[in-house]
């Protein structure tokens, strides 16, 4: 049970929660929660500090030992006008041999006092809590006593001694590769599980609904058809273009034509369409997923004796994986289009010539191994996305974390695929 | 089925959720789990069902060791706060859900699953809604859908974590009386989880009231509200005035009025600091000593909307007290805020808890 307070001494007290909420305590000249705050004096609370306009002594503190007790008089007025100088004097005089056992306070000459009184008994506190010394709170104006009590009941808010504990560079280093390196484990995990679920899946042991697949086809393979042809017509003029600006200067504008088809179906067409199917569709699986996690969803599942991860990850990874060729393939085609437009448009190419230019360098083996990297990307895609989906925390602003860092994870999984598929190709002489 | 959980310990990173963790739920108990936010009820309750694994300790389904046996093999029926209904599915779809994903050996023919679901509805009384969407429902019939979906499936146990906590007071108290009566139909072993003691104590066969991770107290409502073992079970069941006393001699100071205390009331023995906790009720508001053990008091101001009129005094050594008296009583006293008067401790009523 509280003992029941004056009006007076609650307000006080509650303003100090405040303060000590805004961290005012350790940052007293902050001009903000002053003005807004006023400051705390012994009388009364008085609400903008420029209306306090007389001049007193300054705060000061002399030292005087007995055996090996110090006992600290405070003296003066202690305002935030006057800086902290008298803390550091007195903090390095605690440290100075001979090195007290115990600290006193003698208040009887203090004048008015306002929060800066507060912290620089906090700060010689804590001071001597690192240092073991007893501290004897007898001395101190009540008012002190209980506004530091209650300052010592409130916890410190988490948040903002985060912010202030800057690590250094090196150690920021460390851990983001330490966290790299874990969420590729988190993914090879995933990965294997996914697997085993498809090993299931073709056993005809997995158990999810034909109709959850014909769905989640529907909206990573029609539906996304128009981004990508958007995307894919562009890429192919980007390409035609640089290429036609440099062929020009030799008279080898045909070669667009090889160009175009040799990198499109090579490598941009895949890239292209999985990095617009990372922003579209992994977000969307890791959204849906988070979403479910939040409201239990998965968990239901489960209990249900549903493994979750048949019944919403098989689906939109079947789903991405089966409509991934036909988008490269779309693709391909739509991009070379385009190179086609600034072939004929621009350069003046007869029609004819430059798809047979075109359908001459297309190989096999490209448009092949370009729809073999844009079915591995698709599985990357969707594997990653339902994994920060599930990963997902318990809020509903958590969802929208998971959607952001699926598409970054599966960014980085596919410029690493490809890369590796360069490798791969070059030493097959592919 | 019974459950049983041995030793059951669980931690978050340093933060420990549940330490040793006892518990016994006999087949066909409706349990309550009852404590504060953040007591581990959740958590305790994710752990029997296979949600989550504990760092120790066993869990046992009908005697037979399951601590490891996964969410699907271990046939409970989970409620959860938040409905967790399937959106995108209608009522019937989404209590028709559990049996049509079953193995193909299992699953019933469809005729039986739409007989079955009726009846489920039925059960829960909401049939006639069968064709609407969870969005078009309001809480208490989506918290209802929620229970018929995890019932289609015959699990063994029910698990209902807060399921009334997202209710307002009326619904609530309506569905309280409805899961009871639902519960005496059909017998199921259940476990449920509650911050709202006036649900546990009227639900349930037993409940165990949790605070930080650990048990304080498993008993009949009846035990815990009139013989709670700790001052923590004492406060959290209903209101009460704690004071600090001290025993000295086997007698029990308050201030220094000493009062006499019915031994079995009292946790205490030897000399030192105590908890004294005494309901609001139990506390008589006389004007003049007479003799028995009371203290002076001032009245701080007087409620009498309700069926009692509350009290608020301070005792001279500066301890708030409530104290309800019956209106009869309050016009006799004819007391004012500011008024002087004594208060008597209904003496064999005192609880002692020592510190
Ligand atoms: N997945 C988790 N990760 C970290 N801490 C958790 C997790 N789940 C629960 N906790 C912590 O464990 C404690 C108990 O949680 P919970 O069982 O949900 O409590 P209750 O249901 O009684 O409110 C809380 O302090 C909570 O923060
Ligand atoms: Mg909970």
């Amino acid at each position: 049970m509280r003992p029941l307070r004056s009006g007076l001494e609650s307000r006080l007290e509650k303003l100090c929660f405040n303060l000590r909420r805004m961290r005012v305590f350790r940052h007293p000249v902050e001009p903000f929660a002053c003005r807004r705050y006023g400051m705390l004096t012994r009388n009364a609370f008085i609400a903008p500090m420029a209306t306090s306009i007389h001049i007193a002594a300054p705060p000061g503190v002399t030292l005087t030992r007995s055996a090996d007790t110090l006992t600290l008089h405070l003296s003066g007025e202690w305002s935030m006008r006057h800086k902290g100088a008298a803390t550091a004097r007195t903090l390095s005089s605690l440290d100075a041999p001979p090195k007290p056992r115990r600290i006193e306070f003698e208040s009887s000459d203090l004048g008015e006092w306002d929060t800066s009184l507060l912290t620089f008994f906090e700060r010689v506190l804590d001071h001597c809590r690192t240092r073991g010394i007893e501290v004897d709170r007898s001395g101190l104006p009540p008012g002190v006593q209980r506004l530091l009590e209650l300052a010592e009941a409130v916890p410190e808010k988490k948040d903002a001694r985060a912010a202030a504990a800057r690590e250094s560079f090196l150690t920021r280093i460390g851990n983001a590769t330490i966290e790299a390196l874990r969420s590729f484990d988190e993914f090879l995990d995933f990965f294997g599980r996914v697997t085993i679920a498809f090993w299931r899946l073709l056993r005809g042991k997995a158990r999810f609904r034909t109709s959850d697949l014909m769905i989640e086809i529907q909206d990573c393979g029609a539906n996304a058809l128009g981004i990508v042809t958007l995307i894919s017509y562009l890429v192919g003029i980007i390409l035609a273009f640089m290429g036609a600006v440099q062929l020009q200067q030799f008279g080898a504008q045909i070669y667009v034509a090889d160009l175009v088809s040799i990198g499109v179906t090579r490598d941009m067409g895949a890239m292209m369409t999985a990095i617009i199917m990372a922003g579209r569709t992994g977000a969307a699986f890791a959204a849906a997923l988070g979403t479910m996690k939040v409201t239990q969803e998965i968990d239901a599942l489960a209990t249900m004796g549903i493994s979750p991860l048949e019944f919403l990850v098989l689906p939109r990874v079947l789903a991405l994986v089966l409509m991934m060729p036909l988008l490269c393939l779309y693709s391909d085609f739509v991009a070379i289009l385009g190179g086609t437009t600034i072939g004929v448009g621009m350069l003046g190419i007869n029609f004819t010539v430059f798809v047979h230019e075109a359908a001459y360098a297309t190989t096999m083996t490209n448009v092949l191994g370009g729809l073999f990297k844009g079915t591995v990307y698709g599985a990357l895609i969707a594997i990653a996305g339902c994994l920060r989906g599930f990963q997902c925390g318990d809020s509903s602003s958590a969802v929208g974390d998971a959607a952001t860092q699926s598409v970054v994870m599966s960014v980085v999984l596919i410029v690493c695929a490809c890369g590796l598929f360069a490798v791969i190709f070059n030493i097959l002489g592919i | 089925m019974s459950i049983e959980l041995r030793n059951i310990r669980k931690t978050f990173g340093d933060f420990v959720a549940l330490d040793n963790i006892n518990l016994r739920v006999a087949t066909g108990e409706l349990l309550a789990l009852l404590g504060l936010s953040g007591s581990g009820k959740t958590t305790l309750l994710r752990i029997i069902a296979g949600l989550e694994t504990p760092d120790a300790g066993e869990v046992l389904f009908h005697g037979a060791d399951a601590t490891t046996r996964s969410v699907r093999d271990r046939n409970v029926g989970f409620v959860f706060q938040h409905y967790a209904l399937f959106k995108h599915m209608t009522v019937f779809d989404n209590v028709a859900f559990g049996l049509r994903v079953k193995p193909r050996v299992e699953r019933p023919v469809e005729a039986e699953i739409a007989r079955r679901v009726h009846k489920l509805l039925t059960l829960v009384q909401l049939d006639f809604l069968a064709d609407r969407y969870p969005s078009q429902l309001s809480g208490g019939q989506r918290q209802r859908v929620a229970l018929a979906r995890t019932l289609a499936v015959e699990p063994k146990v029910l698990l209902l974590d807060e399921p009334f906590g997202a209710l307002d007071a009326k619904v609530r108290q309506e569905l309280r009386r409805w899961l009871k009566r639902l519960h005496e139909e059909i017998k199921i072993t259940s476990v449920f989880v509650t911050h709202d003691q006036e649900e546990a104590l009227e639900l349930a066969n037993r409940v165990v009231v949790m605070n930080n991770g650990r048990i304080e107290q498993i008993g009949t409502p009846e035990e815990v509200y009139h013989r709670p073992a700790t001052a923590f079970v004492h406060n959290f069941l209903g209101n009460v005035n704690l004071f600090h006393g001290r025993i000295e001699n086997g007698k029990v100071y308050l201030g220094d009025t000493a009062v006499d205390v019915d031994r079995a009331h009292a946790s205490a023995s030897g000399n030192g600091k105590a908890v004294l906790a005494l309901r609001p009720h139990l506390i008589e508001i006389i004007t003049r000593p007479n003799g028995k053990p009371s203290f002076p008091a001032t009245v701080i101001s007087v409620n009498p909307a309700g069926p009692q009129v509350k009290v608020e005094l301070v005792a001279e050594w500066g301890d708030a007290v409530q104290v309800d008296v019956g209106h009869e009583r309050f016009d006799e006293l004819a007391i004012a805020p500011g008024a002087r008067v004594f208060l008597r401790p209904k003496e064999e009523k005192l609880f002692v808890y020592q510190i």
